[in-house]
């Protein structure tokens, strides 16, 4: 199916099924701990042997030396496996680091060896009993010397005279941020088991988000043809983008696999989580502001660094400032610098979260020294246009309304406008806000239904990394077909069903519910062809036309009837801006002696087209507000300067926020659709959450404290000594 | 984790005989901590010794009007206790404020006591770390290091860890005794500063407990009274160690006792600190903290520490 141009008003529009709150139809399976997750098929995979890594202990080098005598002769041990034993694997287009092979290292707990022995103990004991000698080089750890250095930085794009917009302003700002590297920190960690016993089929029983990249990935690692490559992720424990890519669990499984001729299993460390896999670079950013004393904006000049392995691309925080606010002269730019620190990637809401929680800071300064409510001065400076390229509109931007029902509903008029004015015993109480803006994109997605017996079976390769893909898919199907939620079975993940987005970049749920669509609407052609009908209307589990009502279960009984499409998105959605929005409000507690931040309540109104599940989006976007806090609290991976690495690599040490640390937390959903975005006028929330939510968080603290922080986390060491105490 | 022997005994004082002759051995009770640094290799017993039926889950009245709380008594059970709630009740607030409701379940009093340092380099073995490995160096001390959560006073230029328990600094302020029995099955009682030690140019060796010797109980003294507080900061509201913690006595005298933690490489307290409670925080915290090497990152310790003190004497 083409999707060429905005929809018109369709059933959807008259939903039984879509847009209502349906509770997850996998919800037993993960509350009862029988949803089988990569690490444990041994439902499937036959007596796996485990593996387990060794990860470098130098961030850059070489190694010259490898003796794993030992561990090949411990106990339990069937294989080890060095990186001097291989060359170095071809890396697939999506990976910066290199994975697995040869004697280069790039970075701290690159994988240099697998143990692959009967039990996890066994293996993972006879890692420590591999010698290893490095030849180590200095490397490049630390930002805030890279960004110093920095004289010319890379123009993504200026529009208008910035310089003489800042000239001539009445009211400007010029402020520089920081913002920490973070981890995804998801609570399953990659795992996969494979079986590639044969050396030619390989099968993985995975966690991953992006079934068709990563068999792609695996292809290009191992010189496969991508048709004996069969993933299976049906699972995931979260992702957050850590599992977008082919990374080191699937890489070690498979050459495990091919060595011993057994299935392998290969769940990485937790402290590989933070040093192997990638995680959300660390950003510089300056940002100068430029307006009229009536508020008008009339510049922005954003600059931002963040760090990658030669290769990579960073964490582009300047992007958003291209487009959410009007101005007409504007300027960005984003340098990447090589580090030798681990892969930085996407991580949700890449760039936009590191972006936005600096822009949105921006924003309230400004606001400040205008003099005017951030609501108010936010509102005067919306745009219905790309204000680049004011040819390209917002398909459906309700921004302003988003503003006015959170400040409405949150009571924002009632608050203290004074900085540190307000005090409850000893903590001061703040309230802040913040604009949300992340785009909406959409991949072309399909799917295969499957009609026998009255009950309709869904297969796609969408995943769901803990979003509620399955759900929404369901509702799709039934809404589509006339059937009830009951009747619809949805399989996802794996390779040997129809290509769908994924789940990254807030694309899946719109993208994929779009594939399903798609897909009933062949199976709809099918089963009206059976019938020897021109056109009918599903609903109540039969097909009505204008003469006859056939039950679904009796259109061809004892057959299967099957519908398989792809649903492509057409060019016309590139004269467009097509985006999500959300205002965010914030009241939190200081303590006035400690500087210890307590959130009390968040409010997030959202603009994202139509939502599909009001339960499941609810998740998505308390879950994004909640990484939000983090980031704005506590989350930052520390870095060893001298020895490049991240040193709090575990859950104890890498503070993501725990339940004692969110309030309540309220969403609500304005009600719209974007007919440019899918058939079903759907929108992502996925990233939108997190997007704003810190600087939310750090602008109430202003609020309370009357300290203005500008880098993040922001912990009580950064405004102790400014503190009022008693 | 490397391969060990396993066993039980049911006896205390058999438990620290058998101790002492076997190479490598090391008790076990809730294993919440020792079981996290075999995995890691950072402790590697060949022997353990379970002592979870050795029958020391009492707590009892002493003769004195104090309270013996067995070594084997649960962080729960402890902090959940009527006599310890209403008579040290900055007990039981430290031990809340510790780990988790299941870590808590787990851990025993005495284990409690005797867990490591959660020191980054520590805790990573590539990381040359002289508590680990005696000589190996600190990499805490170079430039560069990480060092935000380590200690401010009593470090050595050997060691800059802390030591990371809530319930310890709530001991050490009650003036509690730690009791043990030896592999001869002689007992000594030792106070919570007598039990620890500085890390020095030994680090490995972090309490005067000799070869076998295991801890039986801790003993309160008869209750103190006045006012009792455990302040425990941390970037997060749970589930974190302390940046810094306060212990704070008020007596109805006027008079009082401060112990911190995660300051130090054990529960830090002073008696000449102590003495200038009357005087405000800033007058404590000069004598408590006089001598202080902290580093850049966590110099702002110092500050908190004051600053932490002087809420919990603020009457608002």
């Amino acid at each position: 199916m083409d999707f060429n141009q905005s929809a018109d008003e369709n059933l959807f529009d008259h939903a039984r099924i879509i847009g209502k709150p349906h509770t997850r139809v996998d919800g037993a399976l993960k509350v009862t701990g029988t949803a089988p997750y990569a690490y444990e098929r041994h439902d499937v995979a036959d007596n796996p042997l485990v593996g387990y890594p060794l990860g470098s202990s130098i961030a850059k080098g070489r190694i010259t030396r490898m003796d794993a005598t030992a561990a090949r002769n411990a106990e339990g041990v069937a294989a080890v496996i060095t990186a001097l034993d291989i060359d170095e694997l071809p890396r697939a287009e999506s990976n910066v680091a290199k994975l697995f092979g040869g004697d280069i290292i790039e970075h701290y707990h690159q994988a240099i060896a697998v143990v692959v022995a009967d039990t996890l103990e066994q293996a993972r004991a006879a890692t420590s009993l591999i010698e290893v000698e490095y030849e180590e080089t200095p490397g490049e750890f630390d930002l805030d010397d890279a960004w110093k250095r920095l004289q010319d930085r890379d123009v993504v794009s200026h529009v208008g005279d910035v310089d003489a917009a800042f000239d001539s302003a009445e009211v400007t700002l010029d402020e520089t941020y920081h913002t920490a590297s973070q981890s995804h920190a998801m609570m399953e960690p990659h795992a996969t088991i494979a079986d590639w016993c044969d050396g030619k089929n390989m099968t993985l029983w995975t966690s991953n988000q992006m079934i068709k990249w990563t068999r792609k990935a695996l292809a290009t690692t191992f010189e496969l043809d991508p048709a004996n490559i069969r993933l299976e992720s049906p699972y995931i424990g979260g992702g957050f983008g850590g599992k977008l890519w082919l990374r080191a669990d699937a890489v070690l499984a498979a050459l495990g696999s091919r060595e011993t001729g057994r299935p392998v299993k290969v769940a990485l460390p937790r402290s590989f989580i933070f040093n192997n896999a990638t995680h959300r670079s660390g950003t510089v950013q300056r940002l100068r502001i430029a307006s009229g004393k009536d508020g008008r904006i009339t510049a922005f000049d954003h600059s931002a660094i963040s760090h990658t392995l030669p290769g990579g691309s960073g964490e582009d925080a300047v992007n958003q400032t291209r487009c959410f606010y009007a101005g007409e002269n504007r300027r960005v730019a984003h340098h990447a610098i090589d580090m030798n620190l681990p892969e930085a990637a996407d991580m949700r809401a890449p760039g936009e979260a590191s972006g936005l929680a600096v822009l949105e800071i921006a924003m309230d300064e400004m606001a400040e020294k205008l003099g005017m409510d951030p609501v108010e001065f936010r509102i005067l400076n919306d745009t219905q246009v790309n204000p680049e390229e004011p040819s390209k509109r917002y398909s459906d931007r309700h921004f302003v309304e988003c503003l006015r029902k959170g400040a409405e509903v949150f009571n924002w008029s009632a608050r203290n406008t004074t900085p540190g004015g307000k005090r409850e015993g000893q903590w001061l109480i703040g309230q802040g806000m913040a604009g949300a803006y992340r785009g909406a994109p959409t991949l072309d997605s399909g799917a295969r239904v499957r009609l026998s017996e009255g009950r309709l079976i869904v297969e796609t390769d969408m995943t769901d990394i803990g979003t509620g893909s399955y759900t929404i898919i369901a509702q799709t199907a039934a809404e589509t077909m006339g059937l009830e939620m009951d009747d619809v079975e949805v399989r996802l993940g794996n390779s040997a069903y129809p290509a769908a987005s994924g789940s990254g970049g807030q694309m899946g749920a719109a993208s994929s519910t779009a594939g399903v669509y798609a897909a009933c609407v062949a199976l709809q052609g099918e089963i009206t062809k059976r019938l020897g009908v021109g056109s009918a209307r599903f609903e109540n589990g039969q097909v009505v036309t204008d003469d006859k009502r056939v039950a679904l279960r009796d259109v061809v009984p004892n057959e299967e009837l099957v519908g398989e499409d792809t649903l492509h998105f057409g060019d016309f959605k590139d004269e467009l801006e097509i985006g999500t929005f959300a205002a965010h409000f914030v009241e939190v507690a200081v303590h006035a002696y400690t500087g210890e931040t307590r959130l009390r309540r968040t409010l997030t109104v959202v603009d994202a087209g139509r939502i599909l599940n009001p339960v499941t989006a609810r998740s998505q976007v308390i879950g994004g507000m909640t990484m939000a806090i983090g980031a704005a609290l506590t989350e930052s991976l520390n870095i060893d300067s001298h020895r490049g690495y991240f040193t709090n690599h575990d859950l104890a040490g890498y503070e993501i926020a725990v339940h004692a640390d969110i309030p309540e937390q309220e969403v609500i959903f304005l009600d719209t659709q974007d007919g440019a975005s899918t058939p079903l006028k759907a929108k992502g929330v996925g990233e939108l959450g997190i997007c704003g939510g810190a600087a939310a968080v750090a602008n109430a603290m202003y609020n309370a404290t009357g300290i203005r922080l500008r880098d993040y986390p922001m912990t009580l060491d950064r405004m102790l000594d400014r503190l009022p105490g008693a | 984790m490397k391969a060990f022997s396993y066993e039980r005994i049911d006896d205390a004082a058999q438990a620290a005989a058998r101790a002492f002759e076997v190479p490598g051995a090391k008790f076990i009770a809730g294993g919440t901590n020792l079981l996290d640094l075999m995995k890691h290799e950072i402790e590697v017993p060949l022997h353990l010794i379970d002592i979870t039926q050795t029958g020391l889950d009492d707590i009892t009245e002493t003769d004195e009007g104090g309270v013996r709380i067995g070594a084997l008594v649960s962080n729960t059970a402890l902090a959940a206790n009527e006599r310890i709630r209403r008579d040290y009740p900055v007990l039981s607030r430290a031990l809340f404020s510790g780990a988790s409701t299941q870590l808590r379940n787990k851990a025993s009093t005495g284990g409690n006591l005797l867990q490591r340092t959660r020191c980054p380099y520590f805790y990573d073995t590539a990381m040359p770390c002289n508590k680990r490995e005696p000589g190996a160096g600190c990499a805490a001390l170079d430039e560069g290091a990480d060092t935000r959560q380590l200690g401010v006073i009593g470090t050595s230029e050997h060691c800059i860890a802390t030591h990371p328990s809530d319930m310890a600094v709530a001991l050490r302020v009650l003036d509690a005794e730690v009791e043990t029995i030896n592999p001869q099955g002689q007992t000594r009682r030792l106070t919570l500063d007598e039990f620890y030690r500085l890390p020095g140019d030994t680090p490995d060796v972090e309490n005067v407990l000799e070869p076998g010797e295991i801890i039986t109980g801790v003993v309160l003294p008869a209750p103190v009274g006045g006012r009792q507080q455990y302040y425990k900061v941390r970037d997060r509201a749970s589930y974190a160690f302390a940046l810094v913690s306060v212990a704070l006595i008020e007596t109805d005298d006027g008079k009082g006792r401060v112990a911190l933690g995660g300051v130090a490489h054990k529960p830090w307290r002073r008696d000449e600190a102590d003495a200038e409670l009357g005087n405000g925080a800033k007058a404590v915290m000069t004598k408590l903290l006089d001598g202080a090497r902290p580093t850049d990152e966590n110099a702002y310790k110092l500050t908190l520490a004051e600053r932490t003190l002087a809420a919990l004497l603020a009457k608002e």
